[in-house]
């Protein structure tokens, strides 16, 4: 894809592949924009009508959702992780990988069980009124900003506890035990040597938590909070106005762009600060973990568990519960089909998501241009922009051409085939691939292409024999986010499948939006198995070298 | 590795079978998502030989496919699940209008499309769902909510449940009161439900079931077939929650209860009119209608079929009388009902 050799290409040439595969990416979200084109006295009045009565309030949710949730992820993510890569406790590999099981729980299943389970008439508050002999609400409504709060930090955490524990275990080990030699005690050690390391890991995953928390429609809606999101959807599924809904999802862009600016700015100031030519290189390294007292131990160990319980054990509990009670009629025969089709599609958007975004990170960085930095950014939009909407942006489109060339069938190749869903998913997803490979590459020193570029490495060369091997960690964990995120998803996912091709995402919500919580129970926890396989993977993939047996070494 | 990883979704992509036209397959875009449909589909499949290919998602996403599609799409049938939606892919001509005896004879005409200027109708009701009161016998006497009207009444303060105002359920109803009682009325209306709400909108029909059964709400709007299928449910403490709560069809004295259809039409690009028509045929037929009254708990929307749910019966005693206003009327007022929310506060 990438011309090996020969000057004589010009770059704008060489990056041509690239930036086609960028416009393709970035068609819907412009789709999206050039909804301000389309400018009409009508939509103009419901436009006004909205931003007098909607707007403020659906701001002013998504600010107090947004902050609290940011700060959640962050603190629970960069603790657990700096925890069990620096740390020594009870528990500690379990915790390695069952710290990431939440991220197999779809947000909305999550709010489904909580709800059920703590609602005014869930089993919990009619145990409490009969316990306790009183009447009235006994717990606080879960279906409420808080209630979001909780499901999304629980949730979403793992984002920043993967990116960081991938950082802290390429280099941190090295270089906390040079620190260690050197004298610093284990806070000084954290403060000054592993924070610093896991920064731009912080700033990725929370990135990444925010844009999913404003992608969320599930949530939301079920739990009656008005976001942005849920606008957006008032004014495509009540009023029927696509233009309408693009427009504010035009507003959504603009605060997500806000978000990643600051982001990327945080990287690079890391970039110059962070010690230049270390990455990669902590095998053979021999870093032993600190070893706290024992109330350090226990608090560790609660530091771990409780996300785990929150996120994972009580919600599936919930679900197993439901299940038991309520002998479901659904075909078991069919489920096979349905993670099938799930695996399918996880896989092949997982493959190409990682194969674009290592694409276009190394364009923007082996030949960085205004266009092709453009492009990496415009195309890590996608994952904020709600799924619903990226369908919106991306059929208007395709209806144009359509109507265009009614004799082409690109309407009906869009979703008869895999494709439109394909490339929807690629739409969202990719900047999810783009974070990881992102961040791996931000930790792979300058000086290095520089030096290989002396020897005459080419540009084939450079990606393959020398980032290749270097990048190996970021785009497993980009393959894994990505195949989960797929798996879970659902706007799209429902609207361009085609024919015979139900995943378990689909089914589930079709029994949930059918209100049979306890039926879809069953598909959803089969969701959440399915979410497992590659987390186990991962966490294989993850460990450190000086975690595996000596026989590894 | 570049390279593999590159082929192996284009494989992938490739072992995707097409959709095709042909005679022996229909294809259907359902917005319908009760899983004892199957064996509808598959007692059609029995009847004819002809093989259902199903593509089910919700009334938005079903219409926004078929627009992105356009003269190439594979549909040959539509089936929706809300009047005003209906109306609506019958106004953006999503719809190929067709003649039919069959169904012309078993649908009123108050439960399908106004018939266009050659006598053929874009889309036909197949079944219909109420939307009723519920309410907590305990602290409601029933005179105090037997009218949708009633239930804007101050005396209600702290006491109503409800879903969100938008979804399409709620904007049906809320359509039709805007129809009988004019916006102005229907806005003061709307002001006093969110007045008398016990707490924000939230949840699905189910919820607010069980709100007034555990006690939160002491009324709530719902539609029928959820309270049915909790009476009928194989869990206890389901259907004791269902028994407790008292059930009226409001406005039996007035212009009769809001009812909603779900109802099915023939793609406009549909390369198999003929069996499209067949399958909408065989959905009003006696079989096909009794089923969406046993496994779903609707109404058949042609008269004179017999309905053995006891449920149903537990609930209506029999039977009741619905409004008769065109269900396509409340559709031209979704966006008028939805700015009505807005202002008052329903979210």
């Amino acid at each position: 894809m990438i011309a090996s050799r020969g000057p004589a290409w010009p770059d704008a040439l060489r990056t041509l592949p690239v930036a086609l595969i960028g416009s393709a990416l970035v068609l819907p979200v412009l789709a999206v924009l050039a909804s301000w084109l389309d400018w009409d006295a009508g939509g103009a009045d419901v436009l006004a009508a909205m931003v007098r009565h909607v707007l403020p309030e659906c701001l002013w949710t998504t600010i107090v959702i947004v902050l609290p949730v940011a700060i959640g992820v962050a603190a629970i993510g960069a603790a657990t992780a700096a925890s069990v890569a620096l740390l020594d406790f009870p528990g500690r590999r379990v915790f390695e990988w069952a710290l990431l099981l939440p991220m197999a729980m779809p947000a909305y299943v999550v709010a489904y069980a909580y709800t059920d389970f703590l609602q005014y008439a869930g089993p919990l508050q009619e145990w409490l009124r009969a316990a306790t002999g009183r009447s009235g609400r006994m717990l606080p409504e879960i279906r409420s900003v808080g209630g979001a709060v909780l499901v999304f930090t629980v949730t979403l955490y793992p984002y920043v506890y993967l990116l960081v524990r991938a950082a802290l275990s390429e280099r941190a080990a090295q270089l906390m035990d040079a620190a260690r030699l050197l004298g610093a005690a284990p806070a000084r050690r954290v403060r000054e040597v592993a924070l610093p390391l896991a920064r731009p890991a912080i700033a990725a995953g929370v990135v990444l938590a925010l844009m999913e928390t404003m992608a969320d429609f599930g949530v939301s809606s079920y739990f009656g909070v008005q976001t942005f999101t849920a606008a957006i959807y008032k004014s495509w599924l009540a009023l029927d106005d696509r233009v309408t809904a693009a427009r504010l999802a035009t507003v959504l862009l603009a605060i997500v762009a806000v978000l990643v600016a600051i982001e990327r700015r945080a990287q690079r100031r890391l970039r110059f600060a962070g010690p230049r030519g270390a990455a990669g290189s902590s095998a053979g390294t021999d870093a032993r973990r600190h070893r706290p007292g024992p109330r350090g131990r226990a608090l560790a160990f609660a530091l771990c568990a409780a996300p785990v319980v929150l996120g994972f054990v009580l919600p599936a509990a919930i679900l197993a519960r439901l299940l038991a009670i309520d002998a479901s009629t659904l075909p078991w025969a069919r489920f096979a089909e349905w993670a099938g089709n799930s695996v399918r599609l996880g896989a092949i958007a997982a493959a190409a998501a990682v194969v674009l975004a290592l694409a276009l990170a190394f364009v923007a960085r082996r030949w960085p241009s205004r266009s092709s930095v453009a492009v990496r950014e415009l195309a890590g939009l996608g994952y904020a922009v709600p799924g619903a909407v990226i369908v919106v942006g991306l059929l208007l489109p395709v209806g144009w051409a359509q109507a265009r060339w009614p004799g082409s069938g690109v309407g009906a190749l869009v979703t008869a085939t895999s494709l439109g869903l394909v490339w929807a998913y690629l739409v969202r997803f990719v900047a999810v691939a783009l974070q990881s490979v992102g961040s791996g590459y931000t930790r792979i020193p300058a000086n290095l292409d520089e030096s290989a570029r002396m020897l005459g490495v080419g540009a084939a060369a450079l990606a393959l024999r020398v980032h290749a091997p270097l990048l190996a960690r970021s785009a497993a964990v980009a393959a894994l986010l990505v195949f989960v995120d797929v798996v879970k998803e659902l706007p799209a996912t429902m609207v361009l499948r085609p024919f015979g091709s139900d995943t378990l995402a689909v089914v589930a919500y079709q029994l949930a939006r059918d209100e049979r919580l306890g039926e879809a129970a069953l598909p959803a926890m089969a969701l959440v198995l399915v979410g497992l396989l590659p987390l186990v993977l991962a966490s294989r993939v993850l460990r450190s070298p000086q975690d595996r047996g000596p026989e590894d070494q | 590795m570049k390279l593999l990883a590159l082929l192996l979704p284009a494989a992938l992509l490739a072992a995707t079978p097409p959709a095709r036209a042909d005679d022996a397959v229909l294809n259907v875009y359902s917005a319908r998502h009760y899983p004892s449909d199957e064996a509808l589909y598959a007692g059609f499949t029995r009847a004819t030989g002809i093989r259902l290919n199903r593509v089910e998602s919700d009334d938005a996403g079903v219409l926004a496919r078929l627009k992105a599609e356009g003269a190439a799409s594979p549909a040959d049938v539509i089936l929706l699940v809300d009047a005003a939606r209906l109306w609506r892919a019958q106004v953006d001509g999503l719809f190929l209008p067709v003649r039919s005896k069959v169904l012309e004879t078993a649908v009123p005409a108050q439960f399908r499309a106004k018939p266009e200027a050659d006598g053929a109708t874009a889309w036909f009701g197949l079944s219909r769902r109420a939307r009723i009161v519920v309410y907590d016998t305990s602290r409601v006497r029933r005179d105090e909510v037997d009218s949708y009207v009633k239930l804007a009444d101050p005396r209600h303060k702290g006491r109503l449940c409800t879903r969100s105002g938008s979804h399409p359920y709620n904007l049906s109803l809320f359509g039709a009161m805007t129809e009988h009682l004019g916006p102005q009325k229907a806005e003061a209306w709307l002001k006093g439900l969110v007045d008398n709400m016990a707490r924000p909108p939230r949840g699905g029909d189910t919820d607010q079931i069980r709100g007034v059964a555990s006690g939160e709400c002491a009324i709530a709007i719902t539609n029928s077939y959820y309270l049915a299928r909790m009476l009928s449910s194989a869990r206890a403490d389901e259907r004791a929650m269902a028994e407790r709560v008292g059930v009226v069809f409001p406005d039996q004295a007035g212009a009769g209860t809001h009812v909603n259809v779900a109802g099915g039409a023939v793609a406009r690009h549909s390369r198999n009119v003929a069996g499209a028509v067949r399958f909408l045929e065989y959905l009003v037929g006696e079989e096909a209608q009794r089923h969406f009254a046993t496994g779903n708990n609707e109404w058949p929307i042609v008269a004179g079929v017999r309905v053995d749910n006891p449920a149903l019966r537990a609930m209506s005693g029999g039977d009741f009388k619905s409004e008769v206003l065109p269900v396509s009327v409340v559709g031209m007022n979704q966006v008028k009902v939805q700015q009505m929310l807005d202002r008052v506060g329903y979210r």
